[in-house]
């Protein structure tokens, strides 16, 4: 591919209809991860309406009369035409998001955005730094990591959370760590007593984790300052810029290019990220209010 | 005189008083021929019927946070600039329902909005820097994967007389962002007021099919060199004559390189973070949406309006906004407009049309920001500096 990074293409009707328009989906399920992160399975009410995704791409999701918010697609690719949105509640239209129940509808536009570069990771490492619920856009990627796992070399989960119970998807993990070689490491900021596991900042991980540098694709995901840091430490290992990609988050009103307010530096992260390659944004990672 | 047919790329002349048929031919073919207007102590654009409804013999007066209208030295049909008001308040509306929706029991249903026939705008008096606006506009809207219906339907529909500017005002710079004074693409038709010994005629630049079609029976003449060099004469002069100045040279990269230069905290002092340069600028495009529920709870509607990077809230996300402070909006709103623009869209967000300059409550000048920047590039070497200095 030509760009610096794997640009879906856009669906051409979807590109061609009123594009502020949502399609309807229904809610088949609604799953709670943890404390204050549940994850909806949707289906749509209408077959036509049905759209494949790419890994890191995400939809804007409209909960009736409260408003519209960009949601990263958690669902595995392959399972079409079931979305799934694990959402945090932050804020009042996740709240209402919350409140949601099986058989309710919302309003779905999407795909938008860039994606993770799984294809270009092939016969290589793959090393995924995750935090909180930045792991939900990184699991689509992981099921595409692990449906064709024999085509790539060592891949590695670092993932941190504020405490075990924060853990998502954990049978999930549990399961693939057994099954495929996938080598997974969490942190927790702080845990009980019974915790045996490592405390302390995800990006404390990195020096040691098993992966060759020379040769690694690194997903990272969570906070701004957690993802300053860990491409600090990647970078410190030997991982070449062009191989480190990140999701970024700004604010988002329209998802597609229309509403200005997700701009960063000069890109605007609805359409040219939320995925980037490092080197698209190096410039402006750690600047203060851009 | 002829009303001989004419053609798109051809130049004609028309006597001052022929051009009211120009208004009269645009509204029987059913346009709805919008244009500046007097109105409040302001010259604004609203709807004309004839030409009488133009600010005749009218100019205004412009400095930093400054704007009154007074009687010009004769009179001049377009003897004034631009006002408060720009085009894109009718393309791109200011307030809009996206759409409605209906809650039954636990469906949805979603109403697109059913536009009767879509507008028919005539764009009467549109000055080069304005075009400029809207050509950006179009990238915005039109130019990419995705199109914004309503706009693209207005945009198609309209019909674009170009007033060229031969007395630029007190803010003006179209000259340094290279729009004007004189328009070069992108209008139906294109007039240049000529004024010789008490005797008005317009020189008219035929840009499309369409315009041609609209001359053909309005009695008009070929133009002659003469005509053709007096308005090249007094759009020379215009382009000497623009208030401000903005230097654009490696313009982009002296942003990119001095984001934190003192100036911007200089700026923040004086920046009230009201948002008019945003919402007077012809290019600012942002926008945000509203949704509301009616009393019974069933009906909702998502309506989206213009929006400013000046709001604090524009740029929230969860645990803050990320540009919290005066300083940072207004370094995004001047590094977007002169520097990301570019890399985003391939132009100048910024056509030098001076409103922002003139309706900022505190007089703050874009160029004259951009100019203190340049004077002391944090970035250059200290040795380079030295030698400017000497
Ligand atoms: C590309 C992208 C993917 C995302 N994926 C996920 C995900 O998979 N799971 C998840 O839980 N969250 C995700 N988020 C964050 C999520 O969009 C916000 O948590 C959500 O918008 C908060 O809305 P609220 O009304 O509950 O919060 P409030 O704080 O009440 O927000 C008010 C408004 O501010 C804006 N806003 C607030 N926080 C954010 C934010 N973090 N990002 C963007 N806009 C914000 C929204 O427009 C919202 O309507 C994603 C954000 C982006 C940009
Ligand atoms: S930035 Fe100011 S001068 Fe430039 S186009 Fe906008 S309003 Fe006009
Ligand atoms: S620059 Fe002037 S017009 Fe713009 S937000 Fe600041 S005070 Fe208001
Ligand atoms: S979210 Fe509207 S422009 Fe990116």
């Amino acid at each position: 591919m030509a760009s610096a990074i794997e640009q879906p293409e856009i669906a051409a009707a979807a590109a061609a209809a009123d594009p502020m328009l949502p399609a309807l989906y229904s809610i088949q399920r609604v799953r709670q991860e943890t404390d204050d992160t549940f994850t909806l399975e949707l289906v749509p009410e209408d077959s036509h309406s049905s759209f494949g995704f790419r890994p890191g791409q995400f939809n804007m999701v409209y909960i009736f009369g409260v408003g519209e918010v960009p949601i990263s697609i958690s669902s595995d690719p392959g399972s079409l035409p079931m979305l799934k949105h694990t959402t945090r509640e932050v804020g009042t239209v996740t709240r209402a998001m919350r409140q949601l129940k099986r058989g309710d509808v919302v309003g779905i536009r999407g795909p938008y955005g860039s994606c993770w570069p799984v294809a270009k990771a092939v016969e290589r490492d793959v090393v995924i730094v995750a935090g909180g619920i930045g792991l939900a856009p990184l699991r689509p990627a992981l099921y595409r990591l692990m449906a064709e796992r024999e085509k790539f070399r060592k891949i590695v989960l670092l993932y941190g959370t504020r405490t075990p119970e924060d853990i998502l998807y954990r049978q999930e993990l549990e399961h693939w760590r057994g099954k495929f070689d996938l080598e997974i490491q969490v942190t927790v900021d702080r845990a009980a007593s019974n915790w045996r596991g490592n405390v302390g900042v995800v990006t404390t991980l990195i020096p040691r984790a098993p992966f060759d540098p020379s040769n690694t694709f690194a997903l990272v995901c969570g906070p701004e300052v957690m993802m300053r840091f860990t491409v600090m430490e990647l970078e410190k290992r030997g991982v070449a810029t062009e191989r480190i990609y990140l999701s970024a988050e700004r604010n988002m009103k329209c998802g597609i290019g229309f509403c200005g307010h997700c701009q960063l530096g000069a890109v605007f992260v609805c359409k040219d990220g939320p995925v980037f390659a490092l080197n698209q944004i190096a410039a402006i990672l750690g600047k203060s209010e851009i | 005189m002829t009303t001989e047919p004419v053609h798109a790329g051809g130049t004609v002349a028309l006597e001052g008083e022929q051009l009211d048929r120009l208004i009269t031919a645009l509204s029987e073919r059913k346009f709805e021929v919008l244009g500046p207007k007097l109105h409040d102590g302001a010259i604004v654009y609203d709807r004309l019927s004839s030409l009488n409804d133009l600010p005749s013999g009218w100019s205004d007066e412009q400095s930093p946070g400054k704007y009154r209208i007074k009687r010009g030295k004769g009179d001049a049909l377009f003897g004034y600039v631009v006002g408060p008001h720009s085009w894109k308040k009718f393309l791109y509306p200011p307030v809009q329902r996206m759409w409605q929706a209906e809650r039954n029991g636990k469906g949805l249903h979603i109403l697109p909005n059913h536009d009767s026939a879509p507008s028919k705008f005539a764009f009467f008096g549109v000055r080069p820097c304005e075009l400029s606006a809207l050509a950006i506009q179009d990238k915005i809207f039109l130019g990419g994967p995705y199109v914004d219906p309503g706009y693209k339907a207005r945009r198609e529909n309209l019909f674009l007389v170009a007033v060229n500017c031969t007395q630029p005002g007190g803010n003006c710079f179209c000259a340094s962002m290279n729009t004007g004074p004189k328009a070069v693409a992108g209008f139906d038709l294109a007039l240049t007021e000529l004024s010789q010994d008490g005797h008005r005629s317009f020189l008219v630049e035929i840009g499309t099919a369409a315009g041609a079609a609209m001359l053909s029976g309005i009695p008009h003449r070929p133009a002659t060199d003469a005509d053709k060099q007096l308005a090249e004469r007094v759009l020379a002069h215009a382009a000497r004559h623009m208030g401000r100045k903005l230097d654009t040279r490696d313009l982009k990269d002296l942003l990119y390189r001095n984001y934190e230069h003192p100036q911007w905290d200089k700026v923040a002092e004086r920046c009230l973070s009201c948002a008019n340069c945003t919402l007077v600028c012809p290019t600012c495009f942002c926008t945000t949406v509203e949704d509301s529920t009616d009393i019974t709870g069933n009906h909702a509607e998502r309506w989206r309006r213009w929006d400013s990077c000046f709001t604090v809230d524009f740029s929230y996300i969860h645990g803050g906004s990320v540009r919290a402070t005066p300083r940072s909006r207004y370094r995004q709103w001047m590094v977007h407009k002169l520097a990301a623009w570019l890399d985003q869209f391939g132009v100048s967000g910024c056509v030098g049309c001076g409103r922002c300059i003139t309706w900022c409550p505190v007089g703050i000048d874009i160029t004259a920001e951009a100019s203190a920047i340049r004077q002391s590039d944090q970035a250059k070497a200290p040795a380079e500096q030295g030698r400017e200095s000497e």
